[in-house]
């Protein structure tokens, strides 16, 4: 089944923009030189709203930990049970993370602890998400 | 007369110091409906107002007060569904039934306008809207009762459930993502306290040692606990507890959580009586004293908390309530944190210290006595893994075991002080309640 499909709105869409075009950029704090995800309209770490900028980032990161949804309650995701959900961190700054599926990856066998990098996938006409695949 | 919610009353910063009003607020009743597992759509005898209102005579009979004396009224206006239940907030049968029953109010929602309008209050000064849930309306209440915004507070937490409709239909049926959900549901995050802690809890195992199921131990004694409550979901349809191979066996949600790692959706509504600590020693049965109140939302720092960001978040929480009830944690008797999912309770056993447990620790303390009749009694109300999703266990076994009253969960330690809470690690609120005002 294919995956639910985000909704950029106006904070979000140059994120989107930015994965459409197989780019992950992320914002970035001028003000206390921190990154941030997903965005928000001031800087978690420090408040500014001035100093929030948009900037490309590596797309390398570490699988921290999965789960296994086996009974989840996404219409659109039912047939795809079990699959494997897991935790990537950032390589440039471990304390920004992201969800991912890990395509590829059969349900039960996440290498917690590998390499992965961005990679994206398209789940509508047009619109791609940022994945995370485990680097060989 | 309807008041809407803007008086400054949380205690959500740290460093705020003792409570002004310690101990000169007290909690004088508390009442129960029948907890079933969902309405029949049905019958209105047993609907969520039928069962509010219920309830609401229960505690005002065990307080000694007259409906003219409330005057006020605090009322979570949402259903646990939430806006994944169903079509959002619109649950019931059509067409709806004869007034009071001619909407949404009275059979899936209630709010404190509804119940004025039934039961007849006519002396209410102060009836928030927008109310949270009951981790925090305790709060809000004791603050409303000792500023004096109103002298006699009825707080009421009504939890609805119909079948086969539990947060799967509105938002979780939808092919999109928006808001917030865009950066979770596309990878299969619907959101809630399952997934908020399921990680942290792999993390912990990893960092600490131990399996998910030496969770066991806990969940078996939530489930015994259980049965010694008169009024729950286990005690009152004989869901004895589980065996180890039942934990073991059991169907997994969300790998390694498992079902009965989950508490169970009821419908079902409670009501506690807050009043002033003067009022309180003329009304009918012992008052307990609120000694503490403190909320917290916490904002996540990125999409997914991680442990570190839960002990963090669990050590403020603790920190904020000693230190506004002047107690540390050996001072505690009494402690009922929440257990919606059992993963989660760890990390605020370890955040508060209760009997001395240290972060890491917790396992192996589930794996020891902590029965009722021993010497760490740990959650001695069964919780919501024990009596079903009130969300209320937590408070009312806090009261009884000041009281004296639990019955056959009674402690066999010192019972003078109580921690109970409705709260996740990142949002919530904690009530400390003494049998003394000092």
């Amino acid at each position: 089944m294919p995956k639910i499909i985000p909704v950029p709105d106006e904070l979000s869409q140059p994120f989107w923009d930015a994965v459409n075009e197989q780019r992950l950029i992320l914002q970035n704090c001028t003000a206390c030189d921190k990154l941030q995800y997903p965005p928000q309209a001031s800087c978690q770490a420090c408040g500014s709203a001035d100093g929030l900028e948009w900037t490309d980032v590596e797309g390398n990161g570490h699988i921290a930990a999965y789960i296994v949804i086996e009974d989840g309650r996404l219409n659109r995701r039912m047939l795809d049970q079990p699959y494997n959900l897991a935790l990537v961190t950032l390589d440039q700054d471990p304390t920004v993370n992201f969800y991912s599926n890990l395509p590829g990856v059969p349900a039960y066998e996440v290498p917690v602890g590998a390499a992965v990098e961005v990679t994206f996938e398209e789940v509508a006409p047009g619109q791609l998400i940022h994945e995370w695949r485990v680097v060989e | 007369m309807t008041s809407s919610n803007d008086f400054q009353w949380r205690r959500d910063r740290d460093g705020l110091g003792v409570w002004e009003h310690r101990g000169k607020v007290a909690v004088a009743g508390y009442g129960h409906s029948p907890v079933d597992r969902r309405w029949d759509e049905k019958n209105l005898d047993t609907s969520l107002g039928a069962y509010t209102i219920m309830a609401c005579e229960k505690a005002m009979e065990q307080a000694g007060v007259t409906i003219d004396q409330v005057d006020g009224i605090v009322c979570c206006d949402s259903h646990i569904a939430g806006a994944s239940g169903g079509t959002a907030s619109q649950w019931a049968p059509r067409p709806y039934f004869d007034p009071p029953y001619d909407s949404e109010y009275g059979l899936t929602l209630i709010n404190a306008q509804w119940l004025i309008d039934t039961m007849g209050f006519k002396n209410v000064k102060f009836a928030p809207t927008g109310v949270p849930t009951i981790g925090e309306m305790v709060g809000m209440a004791s603050q409303a009762v000792g500023d004096g915004v109103c002298s006699t507070c009825l707080v009421i937490y009504p939890t609805g459930n119909m079948e086969g409709r539990y947060r799967r239909g509105g938002e979780n049926a939808d092919d999109y993502a928006r808001g917030a959900r865009q950066w979770t549901v596309p990878w299969g995050n619907h959101g809630g306290n399952d997934f908020i802690n399921i990680f942290p809890h792999r993390q912990y195992l990893t960092k600490y040692g131990g399996e998910h199921e030496d969770l066991v131990h806990f969940v078996r004694n939530q489930h015994k606990n259980g049965m010694l409550t008169p009024w729950g979901y286990n005690a009152t349809h004989n869901v004895q507890p589980i065996s180890v191979e039942d934990y073991i066996g059991s169907r997994p949600i969300l790998n390694p959580l498992r079902i009965w790692d989950c508490d169970r959706p009821v419908n079902a509504s409670a009501a506690y009586l807050f009043t002033t600590a003067e009022r309180a020693q003329d009304m009918k049965s012992q008052p307990v004293y609120v000694l503490n109140h403190s909320q917290h939302n916490f904002r996540f720092r990125t999409t997914q908390p991680d442990l570190d960001e839960v002990e963090m978040w669990t050590d403020r929480q603790a920190a904020r309530m000693y230190e506004g009830a002047g107690l540390g944690p050996a001072d505690v008797d009494i402690f009922n944190p929440y257990d919606g999912y059992s993963i989660m309770t760890q990390f605020f056993l370890e955040g508060f210290q209760w009997h001395g447990v240290k972060r890491g620790e917790a396992l192996s303390f589930y794996a020891g006595d902590i029965s009722v009749k021993g010497p760490h009694p740990f959650s001695s109300s069964g919780g919501n893994l024990g009596n079903g999703r009130t969300r209320t266990a937590m408070y009312t076994d806090s009261i009884e075991q000041l009281r004296g009253t639990a019955g056959d969960r009674q402690v066999n330690v010192r019972a003078e002080t109580a921690l109970c809470a409705f709260t996740t690690p990142s949002s919530g609120g904690w009530l400390m309640l003494g049998k003394h005002p000092s």
